[in-house]
């Protein structure tokens, strides 16, 4: 049906008298086909124009190539970096260093943000209590800690889990508080009278319809997580792709300040698209969405 | 306490409901609010909206308490929310993240109720509303009267002496409606549970009930109380056409239509 819809002048064109429900099916399936490639030529034609463009403006000078540099430099860096290594020792070393440093701190701020969420989701004087310093803490743009967990942590591992933590707890911790507020109370209130005990509710009812919110939540704060790494790899670190981006800046390398951001998108990338495909086998019992963007 | 097997199974005395608004004024939704319902009998209550008759229903489950008078279930106090009651809701309160038998097994589950024994009673009782096949579903893949269904199997399985039913079949269409009528009397008379049912709708309250009472517009008591006399096994599809229940329907009607009026104009004011 949604294919249908998708294509209205397509689909109309055989919706005539006489027409068979087969033909107007294979017509809205072609329709929908060509609908989706035209989206994915569409997509890479405004990535090759965009590559293409930036790399013609610093051949012919247009823009200044010690700034910007060019694609094909900043390819050549990442291949040179893949394949001999940086300045600073293999490139996998700093990415897995990252990595692991914004994956413990993800994992960590998740579970406490959820746990303490949902306990104050539903302990409505505690929530009251605690709001304001929420409120107060969640005030300071995060970025401002990261000297002082590198003064108090020192420079290595805990100081940039550290960082990640509060860049994810605090997302994490107001959706999953919304969603346990938000939670049906016709549903709440059914599962009391079919004889659920107070942490059966929460188990089997406040959490589950709080689990949309939370994924919401972990779309978003895994990237944070990244920004907390590498800001604080930025500030003071040994290693880790933060690293590589200050001894760029250091040298006016710009080609290497680029070739670390693309390894950052790619890696923020992946990410999104597990957590996509984590959230879709959670949630099979939600209706499919209108439509696919892929 | 010897009285306890004769006493009624519902009972509300003088019964007051007092709660705050949003906005810290207090309400008074019930007042001097009496009913009983006996054993195995089959009571509807229909008022104009929002007069508070769904405050009676909370009452009964414990879920909300008087501020005046007494709530006595079974011949007992209202205590906390009564294992022996059921609750089947306007809304749809099914789990949408559980499937249909997974919904099902809910309420013997949480009473602590072996997996093996809840789901081999949850597949019988799924086999009585018809919904055999359709266990591995979920919610939003059925349609509104499955769903209802699936939500009658939920509430039936905990075998409650005790059925309160909220509007249950008000979002469905007519046909449905009447469909979860029969389906509905075809249970009860199986358990000959004690019913209050909440609605809206006069000939749904005569086809299914025994008694109806009629409630004034807010704060809501009784105004009235009618005995059902049709005889049972009903149709509910046809009984709508027997003369005596066109004759009880027009005189309720008469009783109703005022309290009715009396709401209309209130939330228009109000508005």
């Amino acid at each position: 049906m949604s294919e249908i819809m998708a294509s209205p002048q397509a689909a109309k064109a055989v919706f005539a008298p006489g027409t068979s429900d087969r033909e107007i099916e294979a017509a809205a399936a072609r329709a929908a086909l060509n609908y989706r490639r035209r989206v994915t030529f569409w997509r890479w034609a405004i990535l090759v124009l965009f590559l293409a463009g930036w790399e013609a403006a610093s051949t012919y000078g247009v823009i200044d190539e010690f700034f910007y540099a060019r694609p094909s430099t900043i390819a050549m860096r990442l291949y040179d970096w893949i394949t001999e290594g940086t300045s600073e020792g293999p490139l996998w070393y700093h990415l897995w260093v990252t990595m692991e440093e914004a994956m413990i701190g993800f994992a960590v701020g998740a579970v406490a943000g959820v746990l303490v969420g949902i306990a104050l989701g539903r302990n409505r004087m505690a929530a009251d209590i605690f709001s304001i310093y929420i409120k107060v803490i969640n005030s300071i743009p995060r970025v401002v800690l990261a000297p002082i967990f590198i003064m108090i942590l020192g420079l290595g591992l805990a100081s940039k889990v550290a960082l990640a933590f509060v860049m994810v707890f605090f997302v994490v911790f107001s959706n999953a508080f919304q969603g346990v507020r938000e939670a049906d109370r016709a549903m709440i209130a059914n599962a009391q009278i079919l004889g659920a005990s107070q942490w059966q509710l929460t188990r089997s009812v406040i959490v589950p319809s709080a689990m949309s919110w939370i994924f919401a939540s972990l779309h978003v704060s895994f990237g944070f997580a990244i920004v907390g790494a590498i800001v604080g790899e930025f500030v003071g670190s040994r290693f880790g792709i933060g690293l590589l981006i200050n001894i760029a800046k250091g040298s006016f390398d710009s080609a290497g300040m680029y070739a670390a951001i693309v390894i950052i998108m790619v890696v923020a990338l992946a990410a999104e698209y597990v957590m996509t495909m984590i959230e879709n086998r959670l949630a099979k019992w939600r209706p499919a969405p209108l439509h696919e963007t892929n | 306490m010897s009285d306890h097997a004769t006493s009624p199974a519902i009972e509300l005395i003088n019964v007051s409901r007092r709660f705050l608004t949003p906005d810290g004024k207090s309400m008074t939704a019930l007042r001097d609010f009496s009913m009983s319902v006996a054993r195995g009998e089959f009571a509807a209550v229909v008022g104009p909206t929002g007069c508070g008759k769904s405050t009676t229903l909370n009452l009964v489950t414990g879920l909300a308490r008087p501020s005046g008078g007494e709530v006595r279930v079974m011949g007992g106090p209202v205590s906390g929310i009564d294992p022996r009651i059921g609750f089947v809701f306007q809304t749809d309160a099914l789990f949408p993240w559980r499937n249909v038998i997974d919904n099902v097994v809910a309420g013997p589950m949480f009473r602590g109720q072996s997996r093996e024994a809840a789901y081999a009673k949850a597949r019988q009782w799924l086999a009585r509303v018809n919904l055999s096949g359709h266990e591995s579903k979920y919610p939003h893949q059925l349609s509104g009267g499955m769903r209802k269904r699936v939500a009658l199997a939920q509430t039936f399985i905990n075998e409650p002496e005790i059925l309160l039913m909220d509007e249950p079949f008000s979002a469905l269409d007519v046909q449905t409606r009447s469909l979860m009528h029969e389906e509905l009397l075809r249970l009860w008379s199986a358990q000959r549970a004690s019913v209050v049912f909440v609605t809206h709708d006069l000939e749904e309250a005569i086809a299914l009930a025994d008694k109806v009472y009629v409630l004034t517009a807010g704060p809501a008591t009784v105004k009235a109380v009618y005995q059902v006399d049709l005889p049972r096994p009903r149709v509910v599809a046809d009984i709508r056409y027997d003369p005596a229940f066109i004759d009880l329907s027009r005189r309720i009607w008469n009783d109703l239509r005022e309290e009715v009026q009396i709401g209309y104009q209130r939330s228009e004011q109000a508005a």
